[in-house]
């Protein structure tokens, strides 16, 4: 490394963005140096160990803290009669221990503080609480009476949308296909359950936690206590996934502040994997009915999703399922409508592509079955009904590739010659069959800001309130900014993770690329710039400037922006058994430019793992009789496993967008989960001849 | 977790005597089970003797042929040992089937046998379960109970028993050594495990402060040639769906002699004496293995969620015996 | 014989809710450390909230998922099912041990290569994992999917006998005659799988320890 001012010249190297750099934190995290949020231990620490109802709604009657109080080490325990008051909160889910009222089963009722784990688990298992139970209700049913349709759905989309008549064109259609698919409530799950350690400083608060968005988690948390969000400073820079699940702060981190300011003392607190399957949301269960009319050369001439999901008492939380389908294919006809039923539930919330994962096995699974029905290929049968523009909005696609995502991948995967005739494939012992489906998903972009910095010693430091959750996000922002100012990126080190640091988006909605890369670069130009009108002489005390990129990002959209992609899953079936393994699974994306090979394959892949993982593992079982989800462990709760994993590639068409971003890149986090239980489902069709149209594709569905 | 003293035994008659002593004990020695469950409150005991470290930790012929496998043996050494891969390959490939190489490393051959069941409702406390608090009702009955039991259960339980290794076990008769108050006894398999009639909150027919002090395997040629068949739902690191163990003896197309027990369809290790009974002395031919599966699982009582179990079984045992006879 | 003699530990009755410690010693990736403990105490928490080691991770705290896996005596487990004051006078390696003075483990270097992680969470878990499982194949330990078990337990032909296990006298307990067994992906693939990765890493840490591994 150099260290004259004449270093920040021109880099000689070929742009870095494009090519594979290794993840910047690798060696901290390979060698267990990366912290993460509970991994830090302030002076005078104590442990907080949350209580939870046993009863899916009703009153708390009396808490009886007694015996919890008494054991060595105890240090308080608190609930809604000695909580601290919290200012009134938007989400109902943020309001812990302010009432009598249960929500649902498994919501946080009290804390306890200890100077050890040891002795806060056991307070907290002593403690006693007494109920006023009332009747719950927490199965969802299409035809529930008590369904309705949301003002809008997740994040900002009409709950209902008709062009044409469809009905009409049903009724006139050769060929229909009139299904109905369920997906099951399923959980984040990120290897990392939610933690918070919480410090008060008279009016002072830090917060080490873990989350997609430190300065989301400071502006929610902050006015709770009465606080200006400058008191209140998010520390987090390793977080162990999240998948949504850490998107917005709830009631956990709440909780350990109020913990923290009752008792006096800083104090940790960590979600129990157990307790995840309560307090931080989940995919909420759908019931999707599509229907398809269609020629008899398979073109639509009419598309109906109607979805049925489920929130809870405290929150509405209506996701997203059918508007995929709104973009996705031509139809002179089409209908789409979204409708919810509160019940005695845990709220639901993201999951990784909420809507587009579940809304996509839906449609794609019928796709298959028109395919079927008109004995046309179904990877012919989606080119032939591709949109020139975006069918209800009617503006213009700034590219969609995925007649090129669907040609690439069957040239990769084998798939010419393929014979659609189902069940009839045995090798080494097993039903085989193969099956495709389409993916996608929408391009946001939030405003975000971001300084860049030159030392004298030519080094260059770019700090933004970004998180890095897994997804290379830190890694891709030091590609960024190194071709933006010119200089390799050993000499760039970006800051990541703090609230301190300037403002950001969440990374969430596969939109951190995107929303901080602007910033990034906009922020480095404008170095560039300063440093180019002072011919590369850096000042004695640095040189620093600031990028906001509100006034760009808040242009209004000229096009429809969306990145999609095809995937395509070979399965075998044990015809004994049933049991589904996938043997082969490729994705093929079009999602603008790629800015670093290594880590967006692993973000495909990992999308990709994940949907298999849907398709033929993940149910989170409601307990009709006790109103929570039983199966709250990974011994229960399967998620895949290194086994299950076989050969999954991910690769991409090359697509150059510049209506996108500086970068011309599209988010690509949550696309790879789109469309893979689709695939395996239509694939095990193939193999079988069963069409499982009810998710996971467990072998109680296939054996005979 | 509530405060507990910690002992650690020498040997196996001053660990029964530790535990004669106090209330409330219970031995440790993997912990893959007890640690959780007392995580869980499940278990609350008052004291732990540890026994993992007592000199029962290996593999030894005896003089007419037998294995006598120290309790206190390792799962995983118990899978490497060479002379149970050559004598009973089915008992390596269950056990190996079971957990994952960190529990297996950790899980000992007393432990495994003696692990509970993992029904929802018995590892949560706040909810009724008569296995783990008699009296208080079962509500898997009518609730979840897709990988419970569909053979021998009771109106007071229909939990299972999560081991894959004691279903060879059961499989090959083996003979379990106990250390109690009175002295070492032995109890044979099939017969340490209980189906639950009203007393679900026993698992097996020891005594409280009985201690496991090594496990006998029998000579058994025949099972040189022998399965252990695992249905799951993941591929790995899941417990049974449902598992066949089988030993088939077959010559000049005629089942002399076979072994054959079942898992995940009952409070025990299944033993599958009716299928055996069908099977000796009959053509060794797929109708045969269909009609004696059929009639093993004539005493199925599937519940509601979990009548696919009949099939599936059926569908395993008969695809086990073809596999064996195939291999032959 | 007075069974006392034969018993160590904490003799403190238990009925009282007050937390019993026991004084152990331990050796902690090569440092020598004598540690009071609570009797509850897990090896997890004992390494994370007394040592200052973070490197061992807390996924589940219910041996479901092997982020907490730790080398004892050589041999990976699962640290959050062991508890402390069973371990005595024995040898743990954790991750932030595995690194020696030339640098990085040659695993922890392949994991980066080839880009075997993304949150990190389950990372520290896979590697202890694999240092341990690259030993016990070298000691010619069997898995599910391996043949000479009599056959592959879930799929495959049921293979009878092996040669392999023929003279145990000659060869010592433990350490099979075939010697090691080659790692192929699907041998690798079943025997990390109790190590959960949610990131969907999985086909990156097979690569990355197949390449160390072969």
């Amino acid at each position: 490394m150099t260290t004259t001012a004449t270093s920040t010249a021109p880099s000689t190297a070929v742009p870095y963005v494009g090519s594979a750099l290794d993840r910047v934190e690798g060696l901290e995290k390979v060698t267990g140096r990366a912290r993460y949020a509970y991994e830090y231990s302030p002076d005078d620490l104590a442990y907080a160990v949350p209580v939870q109802a046993t009863v899916a709604r009703g009153e708390i009657r009396a808490v009886d803290v007694d015996a919890a109080i008494k054991l060595p080490g105890v240090i308080a325990a608190i609930w809604h009669g000695n909580a601290p008051r919290l200012a009134p909160a938007e989400n109902a889910e943020l309001s812990v221990l302010q009432s009598r009222r249960v929500a649902y089963r498994g919501q946080y009722i009290a804390v306890v503080v200890a100077e050890t784990l040891e002795n806060a688990r056991e307070a907290a298992r002593l403690l006693r609480v007494e109920y006023e139970a009332e009747e719950h209700d927490v199965e969802l049913r299409a035809d529930h009476p008590e369904m309705y349709r949301p003002e809008r759905v997740n994040p900002f989309y009409p709950a209902d949308t008709e062009q044409g008549d469809p009905d009409a064109a049903l009724a006139d259609a050769q060929v229909v296909v009139d299904e109905t698919y369920s997906t099951p409530a399923e959980h984040n799950n990120p290897m990392e359950p939610h933690a918070t350690v919480a410090v008060w400083d008279g009016d002072g608060l830090t917060l080490y936690d873990s989350t997609q968005g430190a300065p989301s988690v400071r502006n929610i948390i902050a006015p709770l206590f009465g606080l200006p969000p400058a008191n209140v400073r998010v520390i987090s820079p390793h977080v162990g996934g999240g998948f949504g699940s850490k998107g917005a702060p709830l009631s956990p981190v709440v909780l350990a502040a109020l913990a923290a300011k009752h008792a006096g003392r800083p104090v940790k607190l960590a979600v129990t994997r157990q307790q995840m399957f309560a307090v931080i949301g989940y995919r909420t269960p759908t019931i999707q009915r599509v229907r398809l009319g269609a020629d008899v050369e398979g073109r639509l001439s009419v598309i109906v999703h109607d979805a049925f999901e489920q929130s809870s008492r405290i929150r509405e939380f209506a996701e997203q399922t059918t508007t995929p389908t709104r973009m996705m294919y031509a139809a002179p006809n089409r209908r789409t409508t979204h409708r919810l039923v509160r019940l005695d539930v845990p709220t639901p919330s993201w999951m990784r592509a909420p809507g587009e994962a579940p809304g996509m096995f839906a449609l794609e699974s019928a796709l298959d079955e028109l395919a079927f029905a008109c004995g046309i290929d179904p990877v012919e049968l989606r080119i032939r009904n591709e949109p020139g523009a975006a069918p209800e909005s009617g503006l213009p696609f700034s590219s969609r590739n995925l007649v090129a995502c669907l040609r690439e991948g069957a040239r990769r995967f084998g798939w010419a010659g393929r014979d659609p005739a189902p069940g009839i494939r045995l090798r080494d012992g097993l039903l085989v069959g193969t099956g495709v489906a389409a993916s996608t998903y929408p391009v946001y972009r939030r405003p975000s800001q971001a300084t860049a910095r030159v030392e004298p010693d030519g080094t260059f430091t770019v700090r933004i309130a970004a998180a890095d959750i897994g997804t290379g996000a830190r890694t891709v922002l030091t590609q960024i900014a190194a071709d933006t100012l010119r200089a390799s990126p050993e000499r760039v080190r970006v800051e990541i993770g703090d609230s301190a640091l300037p403002d950001a988006s969440l990374a969430g909605g596969s939109m951190g690329t995107a929303s901080w890369g602007t910033a990034v670069v906009r922020a480095c130009e404008a170095l560039v710039g300063e440093l180019d009108l002072r011919g590369g002489e850096v000042p004695q005390g640095g040189l620093e400037t600031a990028a906001d990129t509100t006034r760009e990002v808040g242009a209004e959209r000229r096009f429809a922006q969306h990145a999609f992609g095809a995937q395509f899953a070979e399965v075998g079936v044990d015809p004994d058994s049933g049991e589904t393994r996938v043997l082969r699974l490729l994705g093929v994306f079009a999602a603008g430019r790629i800015i670093n090979p290594k880590t967006a394959r692993s973000q495909f892949i990992g999308g990709m793992t994940m949907g298999l993982s849907m398709a033929l593992l993940e149910e989170s079982v409601m307990d009709h009789e006790f109103g929570d989800y039983l199966n709250h462990d990974f011994a229960q709760y399967h998620v895949a496993a290194c086994a299950d994993v076989r050969d999954v590639e991910a690769v991409w068409v090359e697509e150059d967008d510049p209506y996108l971003n500086p970068m011309g890149a599209k988010g690509i986090g949550e696309i790879g989960i789109v469309g893979t239980a689709a695939a395996v489902a239509n694939a095990v069709h193939h193999a079988t001849g069963v069409r499982v149209r009810d998710l996971p594709i467990r072998l109680d569905r296939l054996v005979r | 977790m509530r405060p507990f003293a910690y002992l650690r035994a020498a040997d196996a008659p001053s660990a029964v005597a530790a535990s004669a002593e106090r209330p409330n004990t219970m031995y440790l020695a993997g912990g893959t089970n007890l640690v959780d469950l007392m995580r869980l409150g499940v278990a609350v005991p008052e004291t732990l003797v540890d026994v993992s470290r007592i000199s029962s930790g290996a593999v030894e012929e005896s003089a007419d042929g037998a294995l006598l496998i120290g309790a206190g043996v390792r799962n995983s050494d118990l899978a490497a040992d060479p002379l149970v891969r050559r004598r009973h390959p089915m008992l390596a490939q269950a056990v190996l089937a079971g957990a994952s190489g960190q529990i297996r490393n950790m899980a000992t051959v007393g432990g495994n046998l003696l692990q509970r069941t993992r029904c929802s409702y018995f590892q949560d406390v706040t909810k009724p379960c008569n296995k783990r608090q008699p009296g208080t009702g079962c509500p898997a009955r009518a609730g979840d109970h897709r990988n419970l039991a569909i053979i021998g259960h009771s109106e007071s339980c229909v939990a299972t028993h999560p081991s894959d290794m004691a279903v060879a076990l059961t499989a090959l008769g083996a003979i379990v050594h106990v250390e109690g108050a009175d002295g070492p006894r032995t109890v044979p398999m099939p017969g340490l495990h209980r189906l639950p009639g009203d007393e679900p909150d026993r698992d097996t027919v020891l005594d409280p402060g009985d201690l496991v002090t090594a496990v006998e395997v029998p000579p058994l040629p025949f099972a040189a040639r022998s399965r252990y068949r695992k249905v799951r739902d993941r591929a790995s690191f899941a417990f049974a769906v449902v598992s066949v163990a089988a030993a088939l003896d077959v010559a000049d197309g005629v089942v002399r002699d076979c072994r054959i027990a079942l898992g995940g369809v009952a409070h025990a290790p299944w033993r599958a004496e009716t299928a055996e009974a069908a099977l000796r002395g009959s053509a060794a031919t797929e109708a045969v293995f269909a009609r004696a599966a059929d009639a093993e699982l004539a005493a199925a009582r599937p519940l509601a969620d979990n009548a696919f179990k009949v099939p599936l079984t059926r569908n395993v045992l008969v695809r086990t015996l073809i596999d064996l006879v195939e291999t032959s | 014989m007075n069974p006392e003699a034969h018993i160590t530990g904490s003799e403190t009755t238990a009925s009282a809710p007050s937390p019993i410690t026991v004084d152990i010693r331990v050796s902690v990736n090569g440092d020598r450390c004598p540690l009071t403990v609570d009797t509850r105490e897990t090896l997890l928490d004992t390494l994370r909230e007394r040592l200052d080691l973070t490197g061992a991770k807390k996924g589940c705290d219910h041996g479901q998922c092997g982020a907490c896996t730790v080398l004892v005596d050589g041999r990976r487990v699962k640290s959050c099912l062991t508890l402390t004051v069973t371990l005595d006078d024995r040898e743990i390696v954790t991750v932030e041990g595995l690194a020696d003075d030339d640098g990085p483990h040659p695993l922890q270097t392949a994991f980066i290569e080839h880009d075997a992680f993304q949150c990190g969470y389950c990372t520290p878990g896979q590697l202890c994992s694999a240092v341990g499982m690259l030993a016990e194949a070298a000691a010619g330990w069997p898995s599910a999917v391996t043949r000479d078990t009599g056959g592959r337990a879930g799929d495959g032909a049921a293979d009878g006998a092996s040669d392999r296990g023929d003279d145990r006298a000659g060869t010592g307990r433990g350490a099979p005659p075939g010697g090691g067994i080659r790692l192929d992906d699907d041998e690798i693939r079943e025997r990390m799988s109790g190590n959960l990765c949610r990131c969907g890493a999985y086909v990156n840490i097979v690569a990355a320890i197949g390449e160390v591994a072969r």
